[in-house]
């Protein structure tokens, strides 16, 4: 019996605690978006602005060489085995559109998401835990200042705006990765394979990517920063919320991007 | 009671996971005054520094400041009463992504519409106050333990603030560094009038700054004085604290309860 009772406390301790994270987490949203314009240039506090540019040098071009690796990477890999297949009835030269699709609409945005979550909500966590441990967060209170405008606001406009474009150049590499192994395996010329690229790009692929683009980067920033804002105690809570932040974030896009491809294949019509 | 106190509290209740860490707090500190809180680890003190900044509100009970209750204000009342107190908190909690210049001049940035070159001029002068007119362009993490809660002194005083509040001032320090820093909290009280909250255990440094003091012991206010009364107090806890009368660490009966239990094969709890 005490069991029974030990476990019902725990399911409902669980169930109160996931409810109150929601909670911060609708909170933080919703001041953060407040927030967003303080840090906009001209309209903005200009302190902010420079915030918002150094966060893009850290989140965006920090993360340039990695994103396009991995980029190049993936493109080899799905061409290679999507190559290994089509020969076998004879299409191997859908392999160009299979690499321009599954880019644009896929892999691109959530390579670059995945990638930026690793970099940057451990890298979010781990500062403004650090910040609570050492009463940073506290000083700005008591200086009247918003955590919220002051730490995320500039992190989640310079997400907002990286994030998309990095998630532009893996698309970019990701499909010139197919057309340098077309061009081994098969001697397609590149002329040939930016004409069959042309012909297969979609206007409505590009945009709902950058559409999944702007979600995984909610996403990332917010949990980053809701992980680092929660830490109670010392260094030991700082490492806990860094693996939380980036377990969280990483999981939460790939969600995200289920249901995201769920709307768009049921929107399609297909 | 004193007449036009600039902090008042009233029964201050505070609970934290079901534990009650202050039990119905009233103390009132008079404009100019330095009051002194002492208190053993454990005792409320900080978590009292905490209501009076505005940090925590209190669970039952009020805390007024410059006549607003911050638990209780529009948001345009919090502003004034956050920038007419000004918090070295105990860690110095100085932004290490900032200089001290930059770190001095961020509430006037925030809060100010001044421009840049007077801005530096003020920053110049309250790094001047605290004797660290050369250390301005440097890092936090560049500076003493000494240095770091001096250049927090001088980002409190940035705005002027009517009360300027202290925890834990010397802790950590060695002791010509804490008595630099009891000389310059003296300084700041005949420079400028201001009233001071102070949060301490280190008792030399608590009879020479304070006009009164009050201790706390789990969570309630046991003495309230001036530096004689409270050298005079005969309430047990007071005594204890100020002849430095270590608690038992272990009680011998427990022990051999435990020992008598553990040999007789009843698993320990």
């Amino acid at each position: 019996m005490s069991l029974l009772i030990g476990s019902a406390e725990r399911v409902g301790k669980r169930t109160k605690d996931d409810v109150e994270y929601c909670g911060s987490m609708a909170r933080q949203f919703w001041n953060s978006l407040r927030a967003l314009s303080s840090t906009l240039p001209m309209v903005g506090n200009r302190y902010r602005w420079k915030a918002a540019l150094a966060q893009m040098l850290q989140i965006g071009v920090q993360a340039f060489p990695m994103v396009t690796l991995m980029a190049v990477c993936a493109g080899l890999i799905l061409a290679m085995q999507g190559a290994s297949e089509l020969r076998r009835i004879g299409a191997i030269n859908l392999v160009v559109e299979l690499v321009t699709l599954g880019f644009t609409r896929e892999l691109g945005p959530l390579l670059t998401a995945i990638a930026v979550s690793g970099r940057s909500a451990s890298a979010f966590s781990a500062e403004i835990g650090t910040m609570k441990v050492t009463e940073e967060i506290d000083a700005m209170r008591t200086m009247a200042i918003d955590p919220v405008e002051f730490v995320l606001a500039p992190k989640y406009l310079a997400a907002l705006v990286v994030i998309p474009c990095l998630s532009i150049f893996s698309n970019g590499f990701g499909i010139l990765a197919g057309g340098a192994f077309m061009k081994i395996a098969t001697g397609m010329t590149f002329g040939v394979f930016f004409r069959s690229v042309t012909r297969t790009l979609a206007l409505r692929d590009l945009v709902t990517g950058l559409l999944k683009s702007l979600a995984f980067a909610t996403i990332i920033v917010q949990i980053g920063c809701l992980e680092g804002f929660r830490v109670r105690g010392g260094p030991d809570a700082v490492g806990r919320s860094t693996t939380a932040a980036v377990v969280k974030s990483t999981f939460l896009v790939i969600l995200a991007d289920v249901g995201f491809t769920t709307l768009f294949y049921l929107t399609r019509g297909v | 009671m004193t007449e036009d106190p600039v902090i008042s509290l009233r029964d201050v209740a505070v609970t934290y996971d079901g534990r009650r860490v202050l039990h119905g707090v009233t103390l009132d500190i008079a404009r100019g005054e330095t009051m002194v809180l002492l208190g053993g680890s454990g005792s409320g003190k900080s978590t009292l520094l905490r209501q009076i900044i505005g940090l925590e509100r209190p669970d039952a009970g009020r805390v007024i400041v410059n006549g607003i209750d911050p638990a209780n204000c529009s948001p345009g009342d919090l502003r004034k009463f956050h920038r007419s107190v000004g918090v070295a908190f105990q860690s110095a909690a100085l932004f290490n992504s900032l200089s001290i210049e930059e770190n001095i001049a961020l509430p006037l940035r925030e809060h100010t519409r001044l421009p840049e070159s007077t801005i530096r001029l003020m920053v110049w002068l309250k790094l001047a106050v605290v004797g660290l007119a050369d250390a301005g362009k440097l890092n936090p993490q560049a500076l003493s333990g000494g240095m770091k809660k001096r250049a927090a002194v001088a980002r409190a005083l940035a705005l002027d603030p009517e009360v300027l509040v202290f925890d834990e001032p010397s802790a950590g320090l060695d002791p010509i560094v804490a008595a630099e820093l009891d000389e310059l909290i003296l300084t700041l009280k005949r420079a400028f009038g201001m009233t001071m909250v102070i949060v301490t255990h280190e008792l030399p440094s608590a009879f020479r700054i304070a006009d009164r003091l009050a201790m706390l012991y789990q969570g309630s206010l046991i003495a309230v004085g001036t530096k004689e009364e409270f050298q005079s107090n005969s309430h047990p806890r007071v005594r204890q604290f100020l002849d430095r009368v270590p608690d038992p660490v272990a009680d011998e009966s427990r022990v051999d309860d435990f020992f008598q239990r553990y040999l007789e094969g009843d698993s320990p709890k």
